[in-house]
């Protein structure tokens, strides 16, 4: 006879919860295990929001310590990696106001526009076009072309698309409504669709011809 | 159902949050549009592609460096 399973996540505890009360007893190296858990993920975030590497470096050891010091006011019903993120994405604008003295840096930045967000190119890409590039070139196309998308739209589609986040998760994160995350993850992923296109997409003869022309770079204008 | 129907619902469809009687219709758009198909298809592996590769590589020791870094200021504190 099968018996009843619990539904996880609603009566289990997060692994991360026990860790957390484990710090708050004073046991430093489950924080330890906390960080070498997340550090990654938070490098990330930092790096998509400052772009700049420094930067980067500097918000995830800044919000660790934060998060650390704060600890006592993380509530045990929201996850902590979510808390943690938060913490971040605060502390990767404060740099970026640093940086650029005097400008006001908001999630709001530039997503007024809409270039980009209906599709024009649509060639289909090859099964496996990866394979075409070394993995060196690859992350470089992808960090051109996700650097030129709007803030306001790249760290919605970091937090949600790459990171993993839900769309309720990544609104309260940044401090949007659910159709604001819902609206900007749609046109993020139009744009960097119809970029990536331009290295992935199987091109008629002409096109090829064209992209390898030496001024054959300019389809965006 | 049009493109811009289509459109207006694709991150839905990506995320398999669509109510079924609207999947039939989906269905039947994409049979006819072949763009539409493929803005779904290549939008599906634009996703995949960013989930899978990792471009912001940061190398053993300087996350080693970061890790005692954090620990060290976290010892601190307490």
């Amino acid at each position: 006879m099968s018996t009843i399973q619990p539904v996880a996540g609603q009566d289990e505890q997060h692994p991360d919860v026990a860790l957390v009360e484990r710090v708050r007893a004073g046991d430093v190296a489950a924080y330890d295990t906390l960080v070498r858990k997340y550090e990654r993920q938070i490098f990330r975030i930092a790096q998509h929001i400052t772009q700049n590497r420094e930067d980067a470096e500097d918000v995830m050891q800044d919000a660790f310590l934060k998060a650390y010091e704060k600890l006592d006011q993380f509530r045990g019903n929201s996850k902590f990696y979510t808390w943690l993120v938060r913490i971040a994405v605060n502390e990767s604008l404060m740099r970026l106001r640093k940086r650029r003295t005097g400008k006001l840096v908001s999630m709001d930045e530039d997503v007024q526009t809409d270039e980009g967000s209906v599709p024009r190119d649509f060639a289909d890409w090859a099964p496996n076009p990866e394979q075409n590039y070394t993995q060196a070139e690859l992350a470089g196309i992808l960090r051109k072309t996700i650097q030129g998308l709007p803030q306001g739209f790249r760290v919605v589609f970091a937090l949600r698309d790459v990171e993993g986040l839900s769309t309720e998760e990544t609104a309260e994160t940044l401090g949007l409504s659910v159709p604001a995350v819902k609206s900007r993850l749609l046109r993020a992923r139009l744009q960097l669709r119809e970029r990536l296109t331009r290295y992935f997409g199987r091109k008629s003869p002409a096109i090829a011809q064209a992209a390898a022309a030496p001024d054959g770079d300019g389809a965006e204008a | 159902m049009t493109c811009t129907e289509f459109l207006k619902i694709l991150d839905d469809v990506i995320d398999e949050s669509i109510a079924v009687e609207t999947r039939t219709e989906i269905e039947l758009h994409l049979r006819k549009c072949g763009h539409c198909e493929v803005v779904l298809n290549t939008t599906r592996k634009t996703i995949e592609i960013f989930r899978r590769h990792e471009i912001y590589e940061v190398p053993t020791e300087v996350s080693e460096r970061l890790h005692s870094a954090i620990m060290e200021k976290c010892k601190k504190v307490r």
